[in-house]
This record gives structure tokens, C-alpha cells and sequence, in this order.
């Protein structure tokens, strides 16, 4: 019975959503109360309805009840409870409905924050976000609907796919979700003002903390997204340009060059369409990563099952959705008045030459990741487009884009004298080319682009202090400014990760017997044995491995090869002993004739902080999207 | 309305042209490079007889047809049903490749769907797959006199595949 439950509040969830949809637009538009008044009751009802469906698969899976066909197929009596939750979104159909959940909540916090706005306005926000819900709701009962049984129910599940049996399965899709979902805040309040006529700065300074949000869980999914990949697959790596890491990447680019944009609209006026259309743009990106995931065009590493029909609608949705936003904005942007006059030398140009190489990086991810279908569609091949080509185009862009970030914050809004931001930013020069110069020195090998790459990331640290000690100087900052530092010295932070483990990370595959030592990055990993160990729902094959480093024992670590008693595929679990300045990665392959054993091992200098770098980043968003301006906000909502 | 504020329209729709043409085009199918190249030679076990082996050298001089298949392959059940028809039709020797298997499942299958093989190799290990690039189960390699790759095919052969191109080139191959 309780499965019918989270059916029947799906399909009440979509009568809702269309009311949610539907009349709070009319109402706004004809002027008409009665009907505005219903934007918010029609939001909190279907997160309740969204909340029950969402729960009963939740309990499904709970329950163990294998005669839920999404159930049986993902789940399994023997898998550990965490991880029985964590499959309700390990598979298309819950995926989706957590992306809907998503949207209701994101939906339902606008509508409870947002009292002070005016009336018809939320109407407007809430009715667009009303329409992407009912879309999305509709897909899942037409084509994706998790609570279809399995008649007679299935003696026990098939458990879910082996490298998803994993905490980050738990943490890394709703993170992620929450950030794709959240950039269709940004996009609603960007069409209700369109809608309006009305896109001013206090449009803006509505939009700018839900984009930061919205940014904030992006940044962080990617980041538990890569850190996963880089533990759990065990090739080492930390970033493969695979389509599908690129479908939540390419969003995240938009979305920051959107932030920047939002913040010369509220404080300037300016940038008006550009700001929305980086809004419309950010949420459509979104959805057509949903789209490249979930319909099955571009191979990936992330393999899902395909249905010819969930990719016909998620396209006719997408252009539905999209191609109604971009002709609103042909029609309405044209009518907006420029913002405030500026001149060549000024923050809002620099952040303007921001914006545009954001703009350019995320175009050419997303070129390099449509290329594959853009050829096979004119019939011109089968080709796959791999990391050569990402790094080579993105990496140049970036170049001026953190050249950039040194000098922008200290250029004032309006017209700056580039002199003096010279004169204050010399010592951040000499700091950076020092830097650039002597650390691949002291890393024992120095090459231009590891150079190149301590310079810039020195460059903006070396900035942003400066930028720090004459902002104390002049008084307490403000929470919004530390923000934008730590954000940006989490930026600096990843680029020196990303260069040391570029340059200097090592790298052995060998064969060892028990007893044998590798060496890599001076320390000494030496094969103390093998055994074979149960797990609960597999076997393992544990090795020991004593880590020492001239002589001196540090850890022992363990990597497993575990054979999961649902799945044939072995998955190989790597053992990683991190510090500060350093991992040891050791992962265990193949055993060879004699009992010898394959080993990789690496030795990935500064790696965590291309993760440390990106949760700085977030933290600095969450400074920023707190600042005094937009908590008193709220404190008028409480009152 | 201005020209420019178009723009990103006119952009998007042509995303979309692309992306709806994508979807009819399956990104997994790679066409092979054996086409046109000499078939790999082996020589393994039979599935029904142990103590004989298979090797394509055998079938020199034959247009025939490879079909790679296993027990525990759903889309290779579907298929069944139209390799039989095809091995009833007479038009070419089908040749088994049981690829990853357990004997006794594989002899299972065969007597309760019929068996439309002349004989299968036993590959047990995926050996003889590597050599011919089988990526997924089933498929279908058609094989000259010359003991030449013509045509492969990915997935379960239907009854389109067979009449518009499979019966059309055994025809003209063994014209030649």
C-alpha cells in the first residue's frame, strides 16, 4: 500500500504544481488578488505532497520491499542501511524525484523568506517555478515513475552498483542537485522580472544571496564528486573531463560569472541583460546536463540505463523551458535602460572581462563536450574528444582570468586610475614572481607552466592581503568582502594543488611479492602481506603496506580489492594516507603468476588542496550570502 | 526587438536541432575496425563436444556467419528466435561463439530454444572476444570465402537486419 501512497501524491503533486504554475502568473498578470494569494499555499502543499512521495520511496527502500521494481533493482536485503537510503537517488527514477524535492524546497524557502517582497513579484517567481515543477513531474509519472511494481516481488534486490556503495553516494548527488536545482531560483526571479518589465537593482539584490546558495551547493558537490572519483576509482585521478563531471561543470562556470554580474547590477545597475540572460543561461545549463545525463547521447563513465522516451521529453522540455525564456528575453530585454555610465578603467570593466572569459571557458567545455554528437549528427564520424583538448583550451583561459582577479577588487566601481592600483599592487607582483621562480626550485624541478602556475596562484594570495590589511585599516570589513576574499584565496589555494600535483606527482606500477619495497616521493612502501577478509555484502582482498620514510615507519595502510557477492566486477578500494602537504596512494590490481601482485602507487604532492581550495570557496559564499544587508533582510521578514 | 537579443535564441535552437539528431544516433555503436580485415584466427573447444576444437580456417572457402552469444545475455534471447528462422532459411552455416559461460547453462539454453548453430566455440575466458573487439553481447560478424570480416553487427540481429542487409550480402558474397 505505501508505495501507492507516494504515487498518488506524485500525481496530486502535479495537479498542484500546475495550480502553483498557472494562476499565480495569470493573477499577476491581470492583476487579479485572488489569485496571487494562492502562489504560496499552492508551494507549501506540494512540498508536503513532494515530501511524502520522496518519503515513501525512502520507506520502500527502508522496508526492503522488492515488489517496487526501482527497489528490487537497486537495492538488496544485505546492503547496509546508509547506503539503502542512499539508493533512492543511486538510480534514474529517484534521481528525479529528488531533483523535484529539490525544487519544492528551494521553492518553499523563497516563498517563507520572502515576505517583505512585493506581492506580485513572488507570485511571478513562485508561478515560474511552478511551471518547471510541473514539467519535471510530469516526466517522472510519464517515463520514470519509481513506484511501478514488480509483480510478483522479487525474492531479494539486485543490489546497487558496487562503486556507489559508498558514503559519497549519500552526500555528493543531493549536494549537487541542491546546486543545479537552486540556479533555478535565479532563473525564476530573472523571468518574473522580465515578465514584469521590472529589472532593476532591487531585482537584483533579491537574486544575488539565492545565486550565491545555489553556487555555494554546486561548488561543494563537484568538489565531493571529485574527491570521490579520486578515492574510489582508484585511477588517481582527480578531474576526467567526463561528460557528465563536465554537465555539472559548465553550470558552475555560468554561475560565477552570474554572481559577479549580480553584483555590478545591484550595486551599479548595470549589466542588466547580460544578468539575466546569465541567469537563464545558468538554469538551462542545468537542465541540459540533466538532459546529456539522463537521455543517454554522449558516453560516459557514468553509464545509466537509457529509454529512447526520457530523452524525447527531457528535449522537448528543454526547449520548451529554454526557447520560452530566450524569446521573453529577445522580447523585454531590448526595453531595459542602461545602468550607470563607466569607464575603460573600472571595476565593472574588469568584471565585465570576467564575465566574458567565464563565459568563454564554459563555451568551450561544453563545445569539447557536445563535439562527439555535434560530428555524428552531420555524419562526419565517431570521434571522442578526451583531457588533451580541455586542458589545452581551458587552461590558457584561465590564465588571464586569475591575472584578473589580482587586480579587479581594487579598481572602484565607475572609474578607477589604473596608476594607482599599480602602485599598490607591485609588491603582489614581486611577491608572485618570486614565488613563480623559486617553489619549483625548492620541488627539486622547475618547469614554465609550474612556474606560471605558483605565479598566478601567489598573485591573487599576495592581493588579496594587500586588499585585507588596507580594508582593516580603514575600518571592520564587511562579512560580504571577507566572503569574496576567502573565495578567492580558495581559488588561489586550488590553483597550487592543481600545479604541484600537475608537475610533481609521481607515479609507479609494479609488481611486488611480500617483502618487496617501492620507493616514490621519498618514502618507502613496503608489501607486508596479503589476506582475504569478509565485509558484509563482499569479500575483500586486503593488502598491508608498511609506509616509511627514511626508515621510519609512518602508517600502515590497506587497500582492498573487494568482490561484491551481487556483482562480478571487482572493485578496487585504495588506501590513501593523507597529510597537509601530501598524499600516498596505494592501490591494489591484479594478482600475477606466483603470487606476486600488481601495485600502483602515487605520490600526489598538495592534492587536498584542490579540495581544501574548493571548500574555501564555499565558505567564502556562505560569508558573502550572510552579510549584514541581506540578514536584516530577514530580520524585517521575522518581525 | 533587436536583432542582437536574438541572438542567444537562434543559438539555442540550433542546439537543439543537434541534440534531437543526437538522439536517434547511439554513441556506443563504433564501427569496427575488423571490416574488411581477415577474420582472427583460434582454435577452442566445442561447446557441445569438448574434446573438438573450432577454428575458422575450417570454414575457408564458406560465406558464414559468427554470432556471438551467451546464456546469461538477455538481448541474445531476444534474438534467438530470428537466428533460428535464419539457420532454418538455410542461406548460410551459423557459427557459435559462446563468450563468458558455463557449459552447462549454455547446453541448457540451446535445448530449450533450439539450437541454430552448426556448432559453437566454447570461449570461457573472452580470449577469441578480445581478438574480435566484442564489446557487448550479441554480435554478428558475416565472413567471406576469403575468410574476411564484411559486416558486424552490434546488439540482436532482427528481422530487418537480416532481410535488408545480411540476405543481400551472402548473396553477393557468394557470387564471388
Amino acid at each position: 500500500m505505501i508505495p501507492e501512497f507516494g504515487h498518488y501524491a506524485l500525481v496530486l503533486a502535479l495537479c498542484i504544481a500546475l495550480i502553483q504554475g498557472v494562476l499565480p502568473l495569470v493573477g499577476a498578470h491581470f492583476g487579479r488578488r485572488e489569485f496571487l494569494v494562492l502562489a504560496r499555499p499552492a508551494a507549501q502543499t506540494l512540498f508536503m505532497l513532494l515530501a511524502i512521495a520522496f518519503g515513501t520511496l525512502a520507506w520502500s527502500f527502508y522496508a526492503n520491499d522488492f515488489s517496487v521494481l526501482y527497489v528490487a533493482e537497486h537495492s538488496n536485503s544485505q546492503l547496509p542501511v546508509i547506503y539503502r537510503i542512499g539508493a533512492v537517488w543511486g538510480g534514474h527514477e529517484g534521481s528525479l524525484l529528488l531533483w523535484i524535492f529539490l525544487l519544492s524546497t528551494w521553492t518553499i524557502l523563497v516563498a517563507q523568506l520572502s515576505q517583505s517582497l512585493d506581492e506580485f513579484m513572488v507570485a511571478r517567481v513562485i508561478g515560474v517555478l511552478g511551471l518547471v515543477s510541473s514539467g519535471l513531474i510530469l516526466f517522472v509519472l510519464t517515463t520514470s515513475n519509481p513506484f511501478e511494481r514488480l509483480l510478483p516481488a522479487a525474492q531479494d534486490g539486485r543490489s546497487l552498483n558496487p562503486l556507489l556503495q559508498d558514503p559519497g553516494l549519500v552526500f555528493h548527488p543531493p549536494m549537487l542537485y541542491m546546486g543545479y536545482v537552486g540556479f533555478s531560483v535565479a532563473f525564476a526571479f530573472a523571468i518574473a522580472s522580465l515578465l514584469s518589465g521590472r529589472l532593476d537593482a532591487a531585482w537584483a539584490r533579491w537574486s544575488r544571496p539565492w545565486t550565491t546558495a545555489a553556487w555555494v551547493f554546486l561548488t561543494l558537490g563537484i568538489a565531493l564528486g571529485s574527491w570521490w572519483a579520486y578515492y574510489e576509482l582508484g585511477w588517481g585521478g582527480w578531474w576526467f573531463w567526463d561528460p557528465v563531471e563536465n554537465a555539472s561543470f559548465i553550470p558552475w562556470l555560468v554561475g560565477t560569472a552570474l554572481l559577479h554580474s549580480l553584483a555590478v547590477t545591484e550595486k551599479r545597475g548595470g549589466f542588466k541583460s547580460w544578468t539575466v540572460l546569465l541567469a537563464i543561461t545558468a538554469f538551462s545549463l542545468s537542465l541540459l546536463g540533466t538532459f546529456l545525463v539522463r537521455s543517454g547521447v554522449l558516453t560516459s563513465v557514468h553509464a545509466f540505463a537509457t529509454d529512447p522516451r526520457r530523452g524525447i521529453f527531457i528535449l522537448i522540455f528543454l526547449s520548451l523551458v529554454v526557447g520560452s525564456s530566450l524569446t521573453l528575453y529577445a522580447w523585454r530585454a531590448p526595453k531595459n535602460t542602461l545602468g550607470g555610465k563607466f569607464s575603460l578603467s573600472s571595476r565593472e570593466t574588469f568584471i565585465l572581462l570576467g564575465n566574458v572569459f567565464l563565459v568563454v571557458s564554459a563555451g568551450s567545455v561544453l563545445l569539447g563536450t557536445l563535439y562527439p554528437l555535434l560530428i555524428d549528427a552531420l555524419h562526419l564520424g565517431k570521434i571522442s574528444v578526451g583531457p588533451p583538448y580541455f586542458n589545452s583550451v581551458f587552461v590558457p583561459i584561465m590564465i588571464p582570468l586569475l591575472v584578473l582577479m589580482g587586480i579587479g577588487p581594487w579598481a572602484n566601481w565607475k572609474n578607477t586610475d589604473l596608476l594607482v592600483v599599480i602602485k599598490r599592487l607591485w609588491s603582489a607582483g614581486l611577491v608572485a614572481v618570486i614565488a613563480g621562480a623559486t617553489i619549483p626550485l625548492v620541488m627539486g624541478q622547475f618547469t614554465w607552466l609550474a612556474g606560471l602556475g605558483f605565479l598566478l596562484a601567489f598573485w591573487v594570495m599576495a592581493s588579496g592581503c594587500l586588499q585585507i590589511a588596507r580594508q582593516i585599516k580603514l575600518g571592520k570589513p564587511a562579512r560580504s568582502f571577507v566572503g569574496m576574499q576567502v573565495a578567492h584565496l580558495g581559488i588561489a589555494i586550488f590553483v597550487i594543488g592543481v600545479t604541484m600535483v600537475g608537475a610533481y606527482q609521481e607515479e609507479k606500477d609494479v609488481r611486488m611479492f611480500t617483502g618487496d619495497t617501492v620507493s616514490v616521493g621519498g618514502y618507502q612502501i613496503q608489501l607486508q602481506g596479503i589476506q582475504t577478509v569478509p565485509g558484509p555484502n563482499y569479500e575483500a582482498i586486503r593488502g598491508a603496506f608498511l609506509l616509511s620514510k627514511n626508515g621510519a615507519p609512518q602508517a600502515t595502510l590497506y587497500p582492498e580489492k573487494r568482490s561484491y557477492f551481487s556483482s562480478t566486477m571487482p572493485m578496487t578500494e585504495a588506501a590513501i594516507h593523507v597529510s597537509l602537504t601530501r598524499d600516498i596512494y596505494v592501490s591494489l590490481g591484479e594478482e600475477l603468476a606466483d603470487k606476486a601482485w600488481a601495485v600502483r602507487v602515487y605520490y600526489k604532492p598538495f592534492v587536498d588542496w584542490i579540495w581544501g581550495g574548493c571548500l574555501l570557496m564555499a565558505l567564502g559564499g556562505i560569508l558573502a550570502m550572510t552579510d549584514k544587508r541581506y540578514r536584516n533582510r530577514l530580520k524585517r521578514v521575522a518581525a | 526587438m533587436k536583432a542582437k537579443f536574438l541572438i542567444p535564441l537562434l543559438l539555442f535552437v540550433v542546439l537543439v536541432a543537434f541534440l534531437a539528431i543526437g538522439l536517434n544516433r547511439d554513441p556506443h555503436e563504433v564501427p569496427s575496425p575488423l571490416i574488411n580485415k581477415p577474420a582472427p584466427a583460434f582454435d577452442i573447444p566445442q561447446l557441445e563436444q569438448a574434446n573438438k576444437t573450432f577454428s575458422p580456417e575450417s570454414m575457408k572457402g564458406q560465406v558464414w556467419i559468427l554470432n556471438v552469444w551467451a546464456s546469461w545475455c538477455v538481448a541474445c534471447r531476444e534474438e534467438h528466435p530470428v537466428l533460428v528462422e535464419f539457420a532454418n532459411s538455410g542461406q548460410a552455416p551459423l557459427i557459435g561463439l559462446d563468450y563468458k559461460d558455463q557449459r552447462a547453462d549454455a547446453l541448457s539454453m540451446l535445448s530449450k530454444q533450439g539450437n541454430p548453430y552448426r556448432l559453437s566455440g566454447f570461449d570461457a575466458n573472452g580470449r577469441v572476444g578480445i581478438d574480435y573487439g566484442v564489446y557487448g553481447v550479441p554480435e554478428t560478424y558475416v565472413i567471406d570465402k576469403a575468410g574476411i570480416i564484411r559486416f558486424k553487427q552490434i546488439g540482436p540481429v532482427t528481422r530487418e537486419i537480416l532481410n535488408q542487409t545480411i540476405y543481400p550480402l551472402l548473396t553477393e558474397l557468394k557470387k564471388s
